[in-house]
């Protein structure tokens, strides 16, 4: 009640209308439980209710003895906290689905249990997808902006409990998504397969999140906006608006799961990949972009590079990124036209993706020593390496030439890896080793050589990742089209499948050397939150911390 | 920037922009000349692009470019490339009977690659890749066949299938003689022992002298007395090494306690005769044709 926001008899509406969502939530949950004839609907519903009870429990607990110290200190901590380990515990769940369908596919034989359906690889796919990027990279972004925004804007969040609401709306979003793919609901619009109530709901918990966001920007006590949080927003409203636009759709009942999209035919592929490639967008690229613009500085101890480039390649960013869908679209039923412009804006994509690069990589200048020793500095620059190669890489395979060979191979699965564990991935990971300790008020990490330890690790994986899947893809693609000197074709598919097998089954090694470093990771975290140094440090980053 | 202290960077001699975010200040560094440059060079070729293809939508279309680009008209073009190709021999092909096929070394290679092609996206799903079969499907690479190997017995069980739907398919079927309790177990046990005396294996004699009569009763008439099986009627050889279901005791007592017996589709209907006929020869020429 002391927060600054609020003077002390203000009544907190906050903490009578956010809990209240959570009764609604569970009242609705109860009814679709008990009135709908659909099975997987009723498990859903169970899953909800079970989830909001459980939300509702915790709120009750953490209130029940007085207002906790974190409401009224000058920054909110604990729910930045709570986005840490949320965001631990779906990367690893994430990343260890990633690995069983990677070895599905290597060792299709071993891997199939035809008696357990949710073990499918048509349902666990979109559960290793939609875990790594919106329940791991959407966890990081939610807590790291958290963070970021009240830094630097000298500013409390905003709102008080909603973004308590937040964070755990989004933690039932990401529940009730994944136990439906398991169970086989999906609206099989990639990256967009949760159904319509979970699409509702996360569209509140999305807008309570931009409205927490703004409302910390509002109430800045800094003259101007740092560029992370022009990101942040942009990453914010743009997934609000793809995410509302290409999940318009009308359920067959409000007792069912199942929903028909408002679009048909190649509308609906180009509403889908609008938003497909914006994810990639917004998502990945704009809202990461911000972590690398607060934590790259910060743990180089050195200003931003340039100011003038970060305006002009986040405006040329935004303006350009959602033209560059369609190139998903090559060579189908979309008109030529419409392929020609996602590729000619993809193209000009590559200079406005890379002054953020240049931005990261640049700010080192003068701190580049720092390398040798902060492992975590080095797990920030490679990431911003990763960045620059995949955005290199996509408007290269935007060109129609180079799409006709690269489309529906691996090589996407390459592209989309080095982004994604090496971009997304490490930029993650670094912010998440900086954030620990100062979350948390701890002197340092528990052990610098575990970062080492992950570090390499993870880098071999990713290394054995994508070139496998380099290599795969476009021998793939060439396979698929040669022809012999007669004119018929030289393979048929299923001699194209055997030949993958080799590189699946490196591929499955690189994610397991990929999900063992984040295994480190969540161990030396673990450890670092719970107060633990540890003494024998051989690469200790200030000598006089090793007696601490 | 009144009121603002700008600083100046003391590493890189640059000039802050004097704002400063929880110890974060930005440099005023201009934006880098090789950076500006390329970028407006992707925007020029974009230019360009728009220019010479099909690119912006108008009210009553779209911009068709100077080139007139159409990916519908290159698929054609494509397509009637590949057709040309083929066009030539691919006539040959269809005129030539089987043996003048198999006569003329340059046919001969085209119908082989025109049949490779085929059976690897239609036959290799069940007969493999190789052709060498699985359990319950046949292996064609060796010279055992089930309704003949010769060219014009391998083009007729490709047109009409096996256990199909085509009203001419090939077909044949075991009775389940155990399921449908035609035969007691014991005498199942027996016949077991028996079929397997017929491979020239060992066998429990007395179980044999028993079988005689039952195989000669219930086996014989497709099988012939001898074993040897009839390819008219699509019943296998029991007396070599090869079997469809297994050789093992077990799988040998599995099929006649369920007799089965597998589909094979009717081609006839989906693929033309030149394919059909280059199918023919690509399967008699993998090793066994007769």
């Amino acid at each position: 009640m002391q927060t600054e926001a609020h003077a002390k008899n203000d009544p907190r509406w906050d903490m009578l209308f956010a809990p209240a969502i959570f009764v609604v939530a569970f009242l609705l949950a109860f009814v679709a439980a008990a009135k709908s004839p659909e099975p997987q609907m009723q498990i859903q519903a169970w899953t909800f209710l079970a989830a909001t009870a459980l939300v509702l429990v915790w709120w009750v607990r953490r209130y029940a003895e007085g207002i906790p110290a974190d409401d009224s200190s000058p920054y909110a901590n604990d729910v930045i906290k709570a986005g840490v380990i949320a965001a631990m515990f779906w990367g690893i769940a994430g990343m260890l689905v990633g690995l069983i369908i990677a070895l599905q596919l290597a060792f299709p034989n071993i891997f199939y249990f035809p008696d357990l359906p949710f073990t499918n690889f048509g349902r666990m796919r979109p559960l290793h997808t939609s875990a790594v990027i919106f329940a791991f990279g959407g966890n990081v972004l939610i807590a790291t902006s958290f963070y970021v925004v009240q830094r630097t804007c000298h500013a409390r969040l905003a709102g008080g409990v909603w973004s308590w609401f937040v964070f755990w709306g989004y933690q039932i979003f990401i529940l009730i998504a994944g136990t439906g793919y398991l169970i086989g609901v999906t609206q099989a619009r990639e990256y967009a397969e949760p159904e319509w109530y979970a699409d509702l709901w996360l569209t509140l918990v999305w807008v309570t999140y931009l409205l927490v966001f703004l409302g910390t920007i509002w109430k800045r006590k800094e003259p101007h906006i740092y560029v992370a949080n022009w990101f942040y927003l942009a990453f914010i409203v743009t997934i609000a608006m793809l995410h509302i636009v290409n999940n318009l759709a009308v359920p067959i009942s409000w007792l069912s799961t199942k929903s028909y999209s408002a679009f048909s035919g190649v509308q609906d592929a180009l509403i889908q990949w609008w938003y497909g490639h914006n994810a990639v967008g917004f998502f990945l690229t704009a809202g990461f972009l911000a972590i690398m613009y607060y934590f790259i500085p910060k743990q180089a101890q050195r200003p931003v590079y340039s100011y003038r480039l970060s305006i002009v390649h986040f405006w040329s960013l935004i303006f350009i990124y959602i033209w560059a869908g369609p190139h998903h679209l090559h060579y189908t039923a979309l008109p030529n036209w419409a392929q020609t412009l996602g590729m000619t804006f993809s193209i000009m994509l590559w200079m406005p993706s890379w002054g953020g690069m240049i931005n990261g990589l640049m700010t080192l200048s003068g701190a580049w020593d720092k390398l040798r020793t902060d492992p975590i500095l080095r797990m920030l620059v490679v990431s911003v390496a990763f960045y620059g190669m995949s955005t290199f890489e996509g408007p290269v395979m935007s060109i129609k030439a180079v799409n006709s060979l690269s489309h529906y191979t691996d090589w996407t699965i390459g592209h989309v890896h080095s982004g994604a564990l090496g971009w997304v991935g490490f930029v993650s990971f670094g912010a998440l080793y900086c954030l620990v300790p100062w979350l948390w008020k701890r002197e340092r990490l528990y052990s610098t050589a575990l970062v080492e330890w992950h570090f390499w690790i993870s880098t071999i994986g990713i290394v054995f990742y994508i070139t496998s899947m380099w290599v795969s893809g476009i021998m793939q693609g060439l396979m698929w089209r040669a022809y012999n000197e007669f004119g018929f074709l030289e393979y048929s598919f299923v001699e194209t499948v055997a030949a993958m097998h080799p590189y699946y089954v490196i591929r499955a090694f690189g994610g397991l050397l990929y999900l063992s470093g984040t295994l480190i990771m969540a161990y030396n975290l673990w450890r670092t939150a719970r107060g633990d140094i540890r003494l024998a440090e051989p690469l200790a980053l200030k000598p006089q911390l090793a007696t601490a | 920037m009144v009121g603002k202290k700008k600083g100046v960077d003391e590493f890189s001699g640059t000039e802050t922009t004097g704002h400063e975010w929880d110890g974060i200040r930005e440099l005023d560094t201009p934006l880098p000349r090789w950076w500006l440059w390329v970028f407006y060079a992707t925007i020029v070729w974009a230019f360009g692009y728009w220019i010479l293809y099909p690119s912006w939508p108008t009210l009553s279309g779209y911009m068709p470019g100077i080139l007139h680009q159409s990916q519908r008209a290159d698929v054609e073009q494509a397509v009637l490339e590949l057709r040309s190709k083929r066009e030539e021999m691919g006539k040959m092909l269809g005129t030539a009977t089987l043996e003048q096929i198999e006569a003329d070394p340059n046919l001969f290679q085209f119908a082989r690659e025109a049949g490779k092609s085929v059976f690897g996206d239609n036959c290799a799903t069940c007969h493999g890749s190789g052709a060498q079969g699985f359990k319950g499907y046949p292996n064609l690479n060796d010279d055992v066949w089930l309704w003949g190997g010769k060219l014009e017995d391998i083009k007729h069980t490709i047109q009409v299938g096996v256990r199909s739907t085509s009203p001419d398919t090939r077909q044949s079927q075991m009775p389940a003689f155990g399921r449908d309790a035609m035969l007691e177990s014991k005498q199942i046990d027996d016949l077991v022992e028996y079929v397997v005396s017929l491979a020239g294996r060992p066998a429990n004699t007395e179980a044999v002298g028993r079988a005689r009569q039952t195989f000669k009763e219930q086996c014989a008439v497709c099988h012939g007395e001898d074993g040897k099986g009839k390819r008219e009627l699509g019943a296998p050889n029991l007396t070599d090494t090869e079997w469809l279901y297994g050789g093992e005791r077990s799988d040998i007592r599995a099929q006649i306690v369920t007799g089965r017996g597998g589909v094979m589709p009717t081609w006839g209907s989906r693929l033309d005769p030149m394919t059909i006929d280059a199918l023919a020869v690509y399967v008699h020429s993998l090793g066994g044709g007769e």
